[in-house]
């Protein structure tokens, strides 16, 4: 199972393709918000850019909130959502601890789904799709 | 799908208060260049002086921005502090996206706040805050202070002005997201005169995509050709500061006040130097995977023993044209240090670095002292020149505020009009020749993008008056539809008229895509109508001795060539004025 990483978003020049491509392939909206990654300059642009994505909670704070089971668990880690279950409540985007949870003016959430479509348009290539299980072993020593 | 009307948001800065106008003409006027000569013609003055209270400050998007890669521009049009006629100037950072995501097609600004303030508009609210306490600030510590008063990091822009645009400078520019500019034309002062500090905008709006199979096939490949081919490698490489060598090269790089046009001190401040030795990052316009923001550092020890701060200034090929070949500063540290303060100033760039040349060699010449310059100018001395920008951003006497509203004026005054490197507004970075001589003399926004003459004369080795003004109303009639969409002109060679075409059908506007030829030179026609309606006359415009004495690659400048150029362009600029109510 994979998930959506940013390693390298010290490279990020703030294009917001990532998001753009989220939001135009997945939610079919032209968008930088309805998208399950958004980028943000962290303190202004002079200081780089951050992005806002799911991180593969297991087990994920906003699965455990959401009264409806619109969002179930992800095998390994992320969430499903059901959007047709959604009541559109807000839990969810409350309970995320890394604000990656995007609720529009309407109250519909979105978040990532770790689908990687995001990934190609990235131009310096911020964006990685990596194995749950390599993402959480630590580092090799003297690794580049 | 872009909507079949335009959304606009006008906004009486006197109370406050907006007001969404709903109007006809998409097919019309397209949008960018186009909607916003609809727009002054319908809400601006040409009879009026450039701070008359009711002239607008137009902000406007198109029909594709936001739905391809690299439509990531906005048009901001206003009546000039320079020339006090209609006007364009182009910008990106994030200003684009913030209006298309803020559900407008164009933001107008009227009437003049109470105090010095801040407007911020989103899709949904429009606030004017009272900003007094910000008076003087420069464009970095204003940035900071909105960043920290208004919500939305990563999707808003910030829109501010240093003192130069408090002060009404004619060069102030309009600083967007603190690495872009609408540089040209004094659109700093037009906001000054507003009592307009800021305006934030906030993109937090969403739309659904266009309702057709074909339109995410379509960016896929638009994106395509935008990074993965050569075409656009030159900006994500080097960037446009890769001409300061290729123009050296070929003797066609303005050099200490156009007095020569190649140096081999120039080889010190060419792009392959600055990336060397002071590129720390790129960065881009919101929309745009090619990143041609060139950022490099200057680092400044402050105290003793070893306290130093850094800072990171913005480099393209016009600053370093400007504050370095100009002035004859050779260093790409120091070159940057007058970038930053010019910057923080809140100064359009090219305008000040040619217009310090001019007091310069003035200075050497003996047609001003310090008594009127306050520092020794002199080629090569970077800490003056750092100093002389806030004299020229805060008009620190009457010399520097005359040389404030332009080199000729000021020459006019004190002498040396025949080195006042002026043409229509302080020279842009090429001196190919005739051609582009006598395109950024007459050209509408008096810029080197107005149509490609540099790059004609680049081509063309004859003396052909007709081909060469047939080349550059051609071609200006292009970039009107460019502009109108709004794309970076970076992308033109990408964009073609058919691809644009193919982008319009895509993006729902079929009828817009089937005219564009007829559009795009109505644009042309309306932007010169309203230009000549201010006042402008093309055989008035004159061309200092200086480009005439001008030496390149290819020969010295022919002035019988150069004057029939500029007779023959101005016929056609009065023809397609007049044939404006007819197209």
């Amino acid at each position: 199972m994979k998930i959506l990483t940013a390693p390298h978003m010290e490279r990020c020049i703030g294009c917001h393709s990532c998001s753009l491509a989220c939001a135009r392939l997945i939610h079919k909206n032209l968008s930088w918000n309805t998208a399950g990654i958004r980028i943000s300059s962290s303190g202004g642009l002079s200081t780089g850019f951050e992005a806002r994505f799911c991180l593969a909670c297991d087990p994920a704070p906003c699965v455990a909130v959401c009264p409806t089971r619109a969002f179930v668990q992800r095998p390994g880690g992320g969430v499903v959502v059901r959007k047709k279950r959604c009541i559109r409540c807000g839990a969810c985007a409350g309970a995320c601890p890394v604000d990656a949870v995007y609720p529009d003016f309407n109250g519909e959430p979105f978040v990532c789904i770790h689908c990687g479509r995001c990934v190609s348009f990235c131009p310096h290539d911020c964006l990685d799709m990596k194995d749950i299980a390599d993402q959480k072993k630590p580092p090799a020593v003297g690794a580049q | 799908m872009t909507r079949d009307h335009f959304r606009v948001l006008l906004v009486d800065l006197s109370s406050g208060r907006g007001e969404i106008l709903l109007l006809d003409g998409r097919n019309e006027w397209a949008g960018g260049s186009g909607l916003a000569a609809m727009l002054f013609e319908r809400l601006g003055r040409t009879d009026k002086t450039w701070d008359h209270e009711n002239q607008p400050l137009i902000f406007a998007i198109g029909p594709l921005t936001g739905l391809f890669p690299l439509m990531s521009k906005t048009v901001c049009a206003f009546k000039s502090p320079y020339h006090d006629q209609y006007a364009e100037s182009h910008g990106g950072g994030r200003s684009a996206f913030c209006l298309r995501f803020a559900d407008l097609d164009a933001l107008v600004l009227r009437g003049k706040a109470p105090t010095l303030s801040c407007l911020s508009i989103g899709s949904r609210h429009i606030a004017l805050k009272d900003a007094h306490f910000m008076q003087g600030f420069d464009i970095h510590a204003a940035g900071k202070m909105f960043r920290r008063m208004f919500p939305g990091s990563g999707h808003r822009s910030i829109l501010r002005i240093g003192p130069a645009g408090e002060n009404l400078s004619p060069m102030a520019c309009i600083n967007v997201d603190t690495y872009r500019h609408f540089g040209r034309l004094g659109g700093g002062a037009v906001m000054g005169a507003k009592n307009l500090k800021g305006i934030v905008i906030q993109g937090d709006a969403s739309f659904p995509i266009p309702e057709n199979k074909h339109y995410a096939k379509l960016f896929q490949e638009m994106h395509r050709l935008l990074t993965d081919t050569e075409i656009m490698n030159k900006y994500h490489n080097l960037g446009t500061a890769e001409n300061v060598a290729v123009l050296n090269e070929i003797k066609a790089l303005p050099f200490r006040n156009l007095q020569r046009t190649s140096d081999p001190m120039a080889a010190r401040i060419s792009g392959e130097q600055f990336a060397e030795k002071t590129l720390l990052r790129n960065t881009a316009c919101a929309g745009c995977p090619v990143g041609c923001i060139h950022i490099g550092f200057v680092r400044e020890k402050f105290m003793d023993p070893n306290q130093y701060l850094y800072r990171q200034v913005p480099y393209d090929h016009e600053p370093i044209f400007a504050v370095g070949c100009m002035l004859a500063v050779t260093d790409p540290f120091a070159a940057l240090d007058i970038m930053e303060e010019t910057d923080r100033a809140g100064l359009d760039m090219i305008s000040a670095g040619v217009s310090l040349a001019w007091a310069t060699e003035a200075a050497e010449k003996g047609l001003i002292s310090e008594k009127e310059t306050l520092v020794p100018l002199s080629f090569g001395d970077h800490q003056a020149y750092q100093q002389a920008v806030w004299h020229l951003a805060n008009g620190a006497n009457g010399f520097y505020r005359l040389l404030g509203s332009g080199a000729h004026r000021a020459a006019e005054h004190y002498g040396g009009k025949n080195f006042a490197c002026v043409l229509g507004q302080e020279m842009a970075g090429y001196a190919t020749g005739e051609v582009f001589f006598v395109s950024q003399a007459l050209g509408l926004r008096h810029s080197h993008l107005d149509s490609g003459g540099y790059s004609f004369d680049q081509k063309s080795t004859e003396k052909n008056t007709g081909k060469a003004v047939d080349f550059l109303i051609a071609d200006e009639k292009n970039r009107c539809l460019l502009t109108s969409m709004v794309s970076c002109l970076f992308a033109r060679g990408v964009y073609t008229e058919a691809r644009l075409s193919e982008c319009l059908s895509a993006a729902g506007c079929r009828q817009l895509a089937e005219q564009s030829d007829a559009v795009s030179r109505r644009i042309q026609h309306k932007r010169w109508n309203l230009r000549l309606a201010c006042g402008f006359d093309p055989d008035l415009v004159t061309i200092p001795k200086r480009f005439r004495e001008v030496v390149t690659w290819k020969r010295p400048v022919d002035p019988d060539y150069l004057d029939a150029l500029q007779k023959e362009y101005g016929r056609r600029i009065r023809e397609m004025a007049a044939a404006e109510s007819g197209t």
